[in-house]
């Protein structure tokens, strides 16, 4: 029995591996792609950032991040509007989602355009939008002096309040989805026993539905906090050149200086911030769960 | 008033006591939804000052658009790129789900990893690196550049959809197929494609609008005769604000919505 059938399981093996072989070859253009358009470059930056004018191995380039303040003011920046961008995205954005969470699906999926319609929405036109309502002679100015509640045009833009306020837009969407889902899963059960229990409304909130929501909340947040540390355009337009956060100096390193090393010194510094972040998060809460389904 | 005291949840709080929320989450709303719908009846404003709402209607930016070459040639190349980008990252992006999730080797994870990372690596570091290596290749300023980097980016975006609609696809219908006598790729195209055509259609659209849409490695690899849409519109927002943008915006958000329409009609499956 065995002497006939071995040579047949050896053929059936061969088969299974040549078919293996072959889908796996499907992957490949998306795989060698990605390879020349994203690993060698980034790998190519990564060694230039260990190299200084005349082709000797460095690290003058993440020395100067230390020692200059300007290096120390742009990662001050970036941090600040991150953190900032997401305290706010969280006080306006939990409500939201607490707000949705209450309402009857049908409802809750029509306030959900709301939420979605920034999604939708070219950041190039987002921007332009809050040039428009936010400059000097802009319609905030305009209406507010035109109704006499100040004088003055107050800078709402080239600024970090406008900064801010253009980030909070873009990113209100990635802090809600995550909130309103886990929201959505929490048992209402639970609720009903608290106040069985004794537990006033406000109780109840605290001791139980906010903990049961924290790790949706987390998830956006630490997502939030991610993509703000990585933005370019927003700062560009709405901060004018005076918000200038880890990207928009990469950017002048490359454009004005043509200084590779310091910007790809920052890139990595940027990259490995990232990445660690998403890998501390990632030992508290499943990130795949609130973001895979919805991003 | 009575809906006033009326309780508003299981947890007996009532409407009035909860009238903040209901305040804050309706000005939230309101902030997130404004910005996209002012643009429109602003395009069609005659003045070249910013007026809300506008005293006199023109199409006068409109015809500004259509008249200048500049934005034509720009609208021009982001609509090539936005197309080729489509069929090329949905074509790879398809392929690679597929094959992931048909072999399942040792390798699988590894490359799965690596199709997603364009997700999580700052778009900044992708534009300049991108940048240093096109330099190389002479393919700054090329339409080809522009849609392999716009692809890599898109493909994260198509592999996952696409994996988790053969997640939920039952794969013995494709070992019928091929029972029967179909090649695995007669099988593909005749039974899996067309279960599974919703989330490709999906894909497409958004390859399609990640080309569109992106700023950053367009603002580094386009440029000349092959400048995108989103530069020009990019550097003529840092100088002045000129109203032109806001028609270019409302064409913007036109097709922007007929695409999501259409994806959604056309993709729907029987589900």
């Amino acid at each position: 029995m065995t002497d006939i059938a071995a040579p047949n399981a050896e053929g059936l093996r061969r088969d299974a591996a040549a078919e293996r072989f072959s889908l796996f070859a499907l992957c490949l253009p998306a795989v060698l792609l990605v390879l020349v358009t994203m690993v060698a470059p980034v790998a190519w930056l990564f060694y230039l950032s260990f190299l200084d004018d005349a082709g000797a191995t460095t690290l003058e380039h993440y020395r100067r991040m230390v020692e200059q303040p300007s290096y120390f003011r742009t990662f001050r920046t970036t941090f600040e509007v991150s953190v900032l961008t997401t305290a706010i995205c969280v006080a306006f954005g939990y409500p939201l989602a607490y707000f949705m969470a209450q309402l009857p699906r049908r409802a809750a999926n029509i306030c959900m355009i709301a939420v979605m319609l920034p999604f939708w929405t070219s950041l190039l036109v987002r921007t332009y939008a809050w040039l428009v309502l936010l400059q000097r002679r802009g319609l905030i100015n305009t209406w507010g002096m035109e109704l006499g509640l100040w004088d003055q045009p107050i800078a709402l833009v080239h600024n970090l309040t406008g900064t801010l306020i253009g980030m909070v837009h873009i990113m209100l969407p990635f802090l809600v989805l995550p909130v309103y889902g886990s929201m959505r899963a929490i048992d209402r059960d639970y609720l009903r026993a608290a106040a069985n229990l004794g537990a006033s409304p406000t109780q109840a909130f605290w001791r139980v539905f906010l903990p049961l929501s924290v790790p949706g909340l987390l998830a956006g947040a630490t997502m939030v906090f991610i993509l703000c540390l990585g933005f370019y355009v927003t700062p560009a337009v709405l901060g004018g050149g005076k918000v200038s956060m880890v990207a928009n100096r990469i950017a002048t390193d490359i454009e004005m200086f043509f200084n590779w090393g310091a910007a790809s010194a920052l890139g990595v510094v940027l990259f490995a911030v990232t990445l660690l972040l998403l890998w501390g998060a990632s030992k508290l809460v499943r990130l795949d769960k609130f973001l895979g389904g919805g991003a | 008033m009575t809906w006033l005291s009326a309780p508003a949840s299981e947890t007996q709080i009532t409407h009035a006591r909860r009238l903040w929320l209901y305040a804050l989450a309706g000005v939230t709303m309101f902030f997130l939804v404004v910005p996209s719908l002012i643009v429109i009846p602003m395009s069609f404003s005659e003045s070249q000052y910013l007026e809300f709402p506008p005293r006199e209607w023109s199409l006068r930016w409109y015809r500004n658009y259509f008249g200048s070459v500049a934005w034509m040639d720009a609208t021009a190349t982001s609509f090539k790129a936005g197309v080729l980008t489509m069929l090329l990252a949905t074509t790879i992006g398809v392929a690679a789900a597929y094959g992931l999730h048909a072999s399942r080797t040792r390798w699988s994870g590894l490359i799965q990893g690596l199709l997603l990372t364009p997700i999580v690596v700052p778009v900044i570091l992708v534009g300049i690196g991108v940048f240093y290596v096109y330099a190389r290749l002479g393919l700054v300023n090329t339409l080809i550049g522009i849609v392999m980097a716009h692809s890599m980016l898109a493909v994260p975006l198509v592999v996952m959809i696409v994996t988790s609609a053969l997640k939920s696809y039952d794969a013995n219908q494709e070992l019928v197929a091929r029972s029967l006598g179909a090649s695995r790729p007669k099988a593909f195209f005749l039974v899996t494609l067309p279960q599974i055509r919703f989330s490709v259609v999906t894909s497409a659209v958004l390859s399609f609008l990640t080309s569109f849409d992106e700023v950053i490695v367009a603002l580094f690899v386009s440029g000349g005769a092959n400048s995108t849409l989103t530069r020009n519109m990019f550097a003529s927002l840092r100088d002045q604000i000129d109203p032109t943008i806001a028609a270019i915006s409302t064409l913007v958000i036109v097709l922007t919505s007929a695409l999501l329409v259409i994806s959604q009609l056309f993709g729907r499956d029987g589900r």
